[in-house]
């Protein structure tokens, strides 16, 4: 037994002040003495912390974070510490059920299989696979997800496959492609060990990535103590230890960020050689920002023109600049355009490819990023372009299949669209894997509807009875981490081992077993009636994976297990070039916007529209990374007289997603037992609110109820954490996503989740 | 000179083309990105619908009924059934196509007329127009499949 810290505390744990030099800090839970340690890393955010399963009697007792881990030096957050236990709780699922009218009945692996078979085989032959969608995880590993993917686009060739990570990344990984011609981060963690000055955008990293944030503490406590720029409505930890905090009016990101280049171009903060050099479309940047002056930034975002000048003027001169992105960006209004402007302010200074100078377009979910790598998501396997007949030709001739079979003549269907065929009824049967889009969702009313449609065929494969489990006509009970063996990426590229500790309970077996066994019922067969599916084992995956990978920018071809086991988690790419992996990309101011290699042509930020490969070719930004600008427009929904508040949601620092996990913690389930509403001094003033009182938030789609909790929130935005379901409490309306919009953003189609009108009443 | 014939058309055009994309709106409020989509694009069309009336104080308007005969064969009412999204959006490209080639060949009078505030404005709304219609074919284009096929 150990306890290094009390991370439920002492979120962060103690300083170790640095600059270089990251110290490590052996982070330890155990509630036994093991025999034996387990190499995996966290799966319960994306940082991707390096650690060591702790196992005694084939029962996981705890975990130990690894130092020689380039991610975490041997940091682990409150979460990392206490997750684990979710593996041993008593309500996991452990057999196959089949729906029976209102009730499950048990059933055997062999009959579960076979009735989702025959009904695969039933709808295809008479709906084609246009008719059967997937709907995956960021919660997988990577040879799970390139097993499904090649099922769904080389066996059954349906378009509709997508992951949760439309929820989560998809606008990082619009956001890269749209700049730099692919997705994958320019930059690395090891940035912030030198950078003279942190952007955090919509991000609450302190909360969300707990060991990025102590990294940053840590840095914050040291000799040459980069300046923080934070961008938020709410106050967030992180605000409290910022040079500059900007709290725009929600809807207004792209304002600010067009008001903030506007000073950096006007004050000559930029690099005329880089821009020269390495970009194309400064020229449309510079006149569409340069109408917003402070004065107008102010008048429509609410930021103080002395804050945007001040923060201007760190992020126009630090030498070297870290920006970090997520959800206050990504799911809210203009969320491509918006992320780009963040990706423009490092190109015009000429701040990326080098140490200290890194562009973080996060992740939320510890394997989001292989789920767009291997194509389980709206993307193709190697950030391949859907539009480019050469890259399909690639992937069939990978494959052995016809390249008629892989659907190419539109983008993949993203999530919300997938869930509107089900609506329609053209899509007649789906299948969830490791996530919960009864509580997930936008709009959980519209969705459970669908969910709940007599003529749509659901099978849900999860760890736990979860609400969307729960309206399944079967339930395959699924292995997770450290029950089976695999890899995943972490932002930064990172590439970590997940090694199986213990045996999954009762019949439980791994996403990786149930894809291979569809294939296998399903009988899906190559151009020589070979099978589709050539891998036995995670490892056989991988080595299929790498082939594909390889030449391409995620290039794992240098990797193997046995390299990925004993030391620290490795960078992609990872080939002859750089058999140790790559800190940076784009070191030489080339970009992958090459039209052969790029992984699309490109959107019209405003409205989605896809450009056509002609006129891609004819800016010829061959090599240069590409400068899109965009003015504001302002969110659909906007308050008014009978919804007069804004709310928005996220999470706190003890539960992820749904609580799955967290929820059955005792000690994070007990720190946040209950979600509120969080609501400003001025605005409980007005509507005469307690700390404590019940409170009802309610939109045009639904309402929910939670204690108001008061804080320092600008006036006029109310915060829901979206964590809370119904699984364990029933009794009234508490998931943030019944009151959240569905409409998304016209390039990364990731809903507005930001951003809802409700109006609010005490009950 | 016909210049106020061709400008009356393109007035008439955008101002069609803006009610048909808030009829549109309004109609598929079922499809959660077509409500904002469309009412974007609306404004774009109004915006250029206004953007004729300098020129059309210049070089006056002459009526033609060929326009709105258009429109009324195209619109007789938002369709309703598996193919209606499709259809709309088929006859809202086809609208979008009409207000582009008046722009177009308004902008080949203004160059004759060297009237370089009518050149910009016809070349930033046949843009404008050119970018309507990218809209509309990415969105056609995803929904055809599944509408034909599977619908």
């Amino acid at each position: 037994m150990a306890e290094s810290r009390d991370s439920i505390a002492d979120i962060w744990g103690p300083r170790t002040p640095y600059h270089r030099a990251w110290p490590t800090r052996a982070d330890e839970r155990t509630v036994e003495t093991p025999d034996r340690w387990v190499q995996s890393a966290c799966v319960l955010c994306s940082n991707g912390c390096g650690l060591d399963i702790a196992v005694k009697d084939g029962k996981i007792v705890g975990v130990r974070g690894r130092s020689e881990d380039r991610v975490n030096h041997g940091r682990l957050g409150p979460k990392g510490l206490h997750g684990w236990e979710a593996n041993n709780s008593s309500d996991r699922l452990k057999v196959p059920l089949i729906r029976r009218g209102n009730r499950f009945i048990e059933a055997s692996w062999d009959g579960a299989m076979n009735l989702i078979v025959s009904q695969s085989k039933n709808i295809r032959d008479r709906h084609t696979s246009s008719a059967i969608g997937f709907y995956t995880s960021g919660q997988l590993f990577l040879e799970e997800y390139y097993t499904l993917a090649v099922i769904g686009k080389a066996g059954l060739g349906t378009p509709h496959m997508d992951g949760n990570t439309r929820l989560c990344t998809a606008t990082a990984a619009a956001a890269l492609k749209e700049s730099f011609g692919t997705d994958g981060q320019p930059g690395s963690y090891t940035d912030l060990d030198t950078t003279d000055a942190i952007f955090d955008v919509g991000h609450n990293m302190a909360e969300q990535q707990t060991v990025l944030w102590t990294r940053v503490l840590d840095r914050l406590a040291g000799p040459r103590r980069p300046k923080l720029v934070i961008m938020d409505p709410r106050p967030i930890p992180a605000a409290k230890e910022a040079d500059v905090h900007l709290a725009p009016k929600p809807g207004t990101n792209v304002v600010v960020l067009n008001g903030l280049l506007r000073l950096i171009i006007q004050n000559g903060w930029i690099s005329r050689a880089y821009i020269d050099a390495h970009t194309m479309g400064f020229e449309d940047l510079e006149r569409t920002v340069a109408k917003w002056t402070p004065e107008l930034v102010e008048r429509i975002a609410d930021v103080p023109q002395r804050k945007l000048h001040a923060a201007a003027e760190i992020l126009g001169t630090a030498p070297t600049i870290v920006s970090a992105v997520l959800q206050g960006v990504y799911q809210s209004m203009q969320a491509t355009a918006a992320a780009c402007q963040v990706n423009n302010l490092h190109l015009i200074r000429g701040l990326i490819g080098r140490d200290g100078c890194g562009v973080y377009q996060m992740n939320g979910q510890p394997t989001a990023q292989n789920a767009r790598e291997c194509g389980a998501d709206g993307d193709l396997p190697g950030f391949r372009n859907w539009s480019n007949p050469t890259h399909i030709e690639e992937l069939a001739r990978l494959w052995n299949v016809s390249r008629d079979i892989i659907p190419h003549w539109a983008p993949p269907t993203h999530a919300m669209q997938i869930f509107r065929y089900c609506e329609q009824g053209s899509i007649k049967m789906l299948w969830i894997s490791a996530t919960n889009p009864a509580v997930s969702l936008p709009n959980l009313p519209r969705i459970r509807r669908i969910l709940d449609q007599e003529d749509l065929f659901l099978v849900v494969q999860d760890a736990f009875m979860t609400e969307t489990a729960a309206r399944a006509d079967v339930v395959l009970p699924a292995a997770i981490w450290g029950e089976k063996t695999g890899c995943f990426t972490n932002v930064d590229r990172t590439v970590h081992l997940s090694h199986q500790a213990v045996e999954p309970p009762g019949e439980a077996r791994s996403d990786f077993d149930i894809f291979l066994d569809y294939a296998r019922l399903m009988d899906f067969r190559d151009k020589d009636g070979a099978a589709l599916i050539k891998w036995r084992t995670p490892e056989e995956a991988f080595e299929a994976w790498k082939v594909c990978s390889k030449g391409r920018p995620c290039d794992y071809s240098g990797m193997t297990y046995a390299k990925l086991t004993g030391g620290s988690g490795i960078q992609w790419p990872c080939n002859e070039q750089f058999p140790d992996g790559a800190t940076h990309l784009y070191t030489d101011g080339v970009y992958n916007t090459d039209p052969q290699y790029c992984e699309t042509y490109g959107h019209d930020l405003d409205t989605g529209a896809q450009l056509t490969p002609q006129q891609y070719r004819a800016h010829n930004p061959t090599g240069r990374a590409i400068i899109k600008a965009a003015d504001y427009i302002p969110p659909f929904e906007e308050p008014d007289k009978v919804y007069p508040l804004w709310l928005t949601t996220g999470r706190v620092v003890y539960h992820f997603h749904t609580r799955t996990k967290t929820g059955r913690v005792q000690a994070l389930e007990d720190k946040a037992p209950e979600a509120f509403i969080e609501i400003s001094k001025a605005d409980a003033l007005a509507y005469n609110i307690q700390n404590g009182d019940a409170i009802e938030a309610r939109s045009r789609r639904g309402y929910v109820v939670a204690p108001a909790k008061i804080t320092d929130i600008r006036q006029g935005l109310l915060f829901i954490p979206f964590h809370y379901g119904y699984w364990d409490d029933n009794s009234h309306p508490r998931a943030a996503n019944e009151v959240t919009r569905e409409d998304w953003d016209p390039v990364s189609k990731q809903p507005h989740y930001k951003l809802s009108a409700v109006c609010i009443r005490k009950v | 000179m016909q210049v106020g014939l061709y400008l009356k058309m393109v007035k008439d055009s955008e101002t069609d083309l803006s009610k048909a994309f808030t009829t549109v709106s309004a109609h598929h409020r079922q499809e959660p990105d077509m409500e904002a989509s469309c009412h974007l694009l609306a404004s774009w069309s109004h915006n250029k619908a206004e953007s004729a009336d300098t020129f059309i104080k210049r070089y006056g308007s002459k009526a033609d009924a060929g326009v709105d005969r258009l429109y009324s064969d195209l619109f007789q009412g938002p369709r309703r059934g598996g193919l209606a999204l499709l259809r709309d959006l088929h006859d809202l490209w086809l609208l979008a196509t009409e207000a582009q080639i008046c722009w177009t060949l308004l902008g080949q009078a203004a160059h004759a007329l060297r009237d370089n505030e009518l050149i910009r404005a016809c070349q930033d709304n046949k843009g404008t127009t050119t970018r309507q219609i990218a809209w509309l074919e990415t969105r056609s284009k995803q929904a055809a499949p599944q509408t034909l096929i599977a619908g």
